[in-house]
């Protein structure tokens, strides 16, 4: 060898096989590579692996791309169930039930540990992406009967589409006072808001809005007769505020 | 071009690494959609003129952490077990070979079969793969240079050839 020898460490093997040396590095990677060559055979083969890579998988960039990603926003509707997601489900419930009785022990019977629920299953729910909802609002006829039946009193879910809010369906959850109904709401910027509303033919009167939050979830509840109710959104609490006002309008007119 | 443009664009990209990724066309798409729906949902996250392309691949790369660990908690039904299947016609030769690769790759771990295709696919600087994948630098490269290894190792012991040919 000619050529003063370099230090040659693994990252040049790579770079080099990679492409992404400068000149002169590559240059030094050669000439190492010209006096080893059992290193030689390492790196062909890496090159080999890389090319049968794209050789593989590159026929793919000129498949035909499925309508369906090319319209991610129509998905709302309630999508087919498979197997794998009612295991999910299970799952994803266990771990609702878990973290709800965590929040049971906490404030048994307080409204705020019901605004704390509320809190918990909103941020549960909200990030879901395929199933954020058990009947989504294509079938809200249904949605209200079953969840007024569920709950114990009619309810209805209030619309907000003159605050840039659409239903997205609603579900049924375990509250520390029997099933709670929770409604789902999203503007076209993806952002959501859910309504959990709980019976209890216990408690009598109205009381103010009040507001807390757990974490970034921001939450305004609110009693009014025998029905609790609390909002929780990732908003601004002006903006939380505003839609609170329009739902207690809406079930009070 | 607008976001909405950009993303479109680039979903060839995203189906061709997910169905690397996944091994399944099937799970490959169900990623790219749920990659896309959560995009979109928060496109105003996204700081127009920063790199979208590996913003879109640090979702995917979360949404797939996220399933493979879902996935494992769910040994009692198996969801995977069909062969991988593969995008190109290959001759009968060329199918054992492709075949070795294919479940050779199915055997890498994934944290280092991300970067090899990240890296292999994407050409992504190692720099840009540590982003997406949110580990140093010198993570990525211990991943790439093992799972380097690991899959020749794994093709040579696969069949007769020690050497990987070049599936054309």
């Amino acid at each position: 060898m000619t050529h003063q020898s370099a230090t040659i460490v693994e990252e040049d093997l790579h770079a080099y096989v990679d492409g992404l040396l400068p000149e002169t590095r590559r240059a030094e990677v050669e000439s190492f590579l010209a006096a080893n060559p059992k290193e030689t055979e390492r790196v062909r083969a890496y090159q080999k692996q890389k090319e049968a890579l794209r050789a593989l998988f590159d026929p793919i960039l000129d498949e035909p791309i499925p309508p369906e990603l090319l319209h991610p926003q129509r998905r709302w509707s309630w999508p087919v169930l498979r197997y794998a997601a009612i295991v999910a489900w299970i799952t994803l419930g266990g771990t609702l039930g878990w973290l709800l009785r965590g929040a049971d022990s906490r404030k048994p019977d307080e409204p705020n540990g019901f605004a704390r629920q509320a809190a918990i299953a909103h941020a549960v729910y909200s990030p879901e992406v395929r199933h954020p909802v058990e009947v989504g609002r294509d079938q809200e006829d249904h949605l209200v009967a079953w969840l007024s039946k569920r709950v114990g009193a009619p309810l209805k879910p209030p619309h907000l589409s003159q605050l840039g809010f659409e239903l997205v369906g609603g579900r049924l959850l375990p509250g520390n006072r029997g099933p709670v109904a929770q409604f789902m709401y999203q503007d076209e910027k993806g952002q959501r808001l859910t309504l959990y509303v709980r019976m209890d033919p216990g408690t009598k009167g109205e009381t103010a809005f009040r507001y807390t939050h757990e974490g970034n979830v921001g939450v305004f509840y609110w009693l009014d007769g025998p029905f609790g109710y609390a909002l929780s959104g990732e908003m601004k609490k002006e903006e939380l505020l505003r839609v609170a006002n329009a739902i207690y309008h809406q079930l009070n007119p | 071009m607008s976001a909405a443009e950009e993303i479109t664009a680039l979903i060839p990209r995203l189906r061709r690494y997910a169905r690397a990724l996944t091994g399944d066309r099937s799970f490959a798409d169900d990623l790219v959609q749920d990659t896309l729906e959560r995009a979109w949902g928060r496109i105003y996250l996204w700081r127009p003129g920063s790199d979208l392309r590996a913003w879109l691949f640090t979702i995917m790369h979360n949404l797939h952490v996220n399933q493979a660990r879902t996935r494992r908690s769910e040994d009692s039904i198996d969801l995977r077990n069909e062969p991988m299947e593969f995008a190109a016609r290959p001759s009968q030769e060329e199918r054992l070979e492709i075949r070795d690769l294919t479940m050779a790759l199915r055997r890498l771990p994934d944290e280092q079969r991300e970067v090899l295709l990240l890296v292999g696919l994407e050409e992504m600087s190692y720099q840009e793969a540590a982003k997406v994948l949110a580990v140093p630098l010198g993570t990525v490269m211990s991943r790439l240079s093992r799972g380097r290894e690991r899959l020749r190792a794994l093709m040579s012991e696969g069949g007769n050839a020690p050497q990987l040919r070049v599936v054309k």
